[in-house]
């Protein structure tokens, strides 16, 4: 395999490393602000989630406590048969 | 527990803060050699950092010994690579006759100091084709030191 030679690659790592721009003060803040912002969505996100299913399960719960889901009701599928 | 999250709040800005005054400016400079904008206005490069860092912030507490300023560096080249098409027609900047490609891979081995299969991974690439786009950026950093005056040298696409 061919490589750069050492020579070739410090030129090219002398030219990289020029002059820096400087860092805004505000910057940090605002990146700061951002991942804050962020970080509330994604907690209030998984808090409507979380809403949302313990809601479900109650409405489940209360439905099946009113109809009396658990109740076998008696068959009534076939009707009174008299008149032989 | 209110409280308690506060304390974590607090302690989680200050700690970012620290952080961001050590490494901001290293970032920013890759940064900006990524959207190959002159040193003293390079308000993409800002903004890419600053994207970057709002993420690395959102992930703080989650991070669990993995170093800081590698994952704010991952967001910022994963961001860079998505939109690269953005920064393709920048100029005035040191690399701006590569290609954001070719930027990458120089930025991360040269400037960063990233090893060569830890650069093949972060980019998705094979380490041989990290290899190969490094000479072909090399060379054309240093041909460009010594340019014909006059004459606005174009890239030639390679297949």
């Amino acid at each position: 395999m061919i490589s750069i030679t050492a020579r070739k690659e410090q030129a090219v790592r002398d030219l990289l490393d020029g002059p820096h721009p400087a860092v805004p003060p505000q910057l940090t803040q605002l990146a700061a602000a951002r991942g804050r912002r962020m970080l509330r969505r994604r907690t209030a996100l998984r808090s409507g989630v979380w809403l949302l299913l313990v809601a479900a399960l109650t409405a489940l719960t209360v439905w099946a406590a009113v109809s009396g889901a658990w109740v076998d009701h008696p068959a009534q599928t076939t009707p009174d048969f008299d008149g032989w | 527990m209110r409280q308690r999250r506060s304390a974590q709040q607090r302690r989680r800005a200050l700690e970012f803060e620290t952080f961001c005054a050590g490494a901001a400016g290293r970032l920013l400079h890759a940064a900006q050699l990524l959207t190959a904008e002159p040193p003293d206005a390079a308000p993409q490069a800002e903004r890419l950092l600053t994207r970057a860092l709002a993420r690395t912030y959102a992930r703080w507490d989650r991070l669990r010994g993995e170093d800081p300023y590698e994952a704010a560096r991952q967001q910022l080249i994963s961001r860079f690579a998505q939109t690269a098409w953005r920064y393709r027609r920048t100029s005035g900047g040191l690399l701006d006759r590569l290609s954001p490609q070719e930027r990458l891979v120089l930025v991360l081995r040269m400037s960063e100091g990233v090893a060569e299969e830890q650069t093949a991974a972060a980019l998705g690439l094979p380490p041989e084709r990290v290899h190969q786009i490094l000479l072909r950026a090399s060379a054309a950093m240093l041909s460009r030191q010594t340019p014909a005056p006059g004459r606005p040298r174009r890239e030639v696409a390679t297949p």
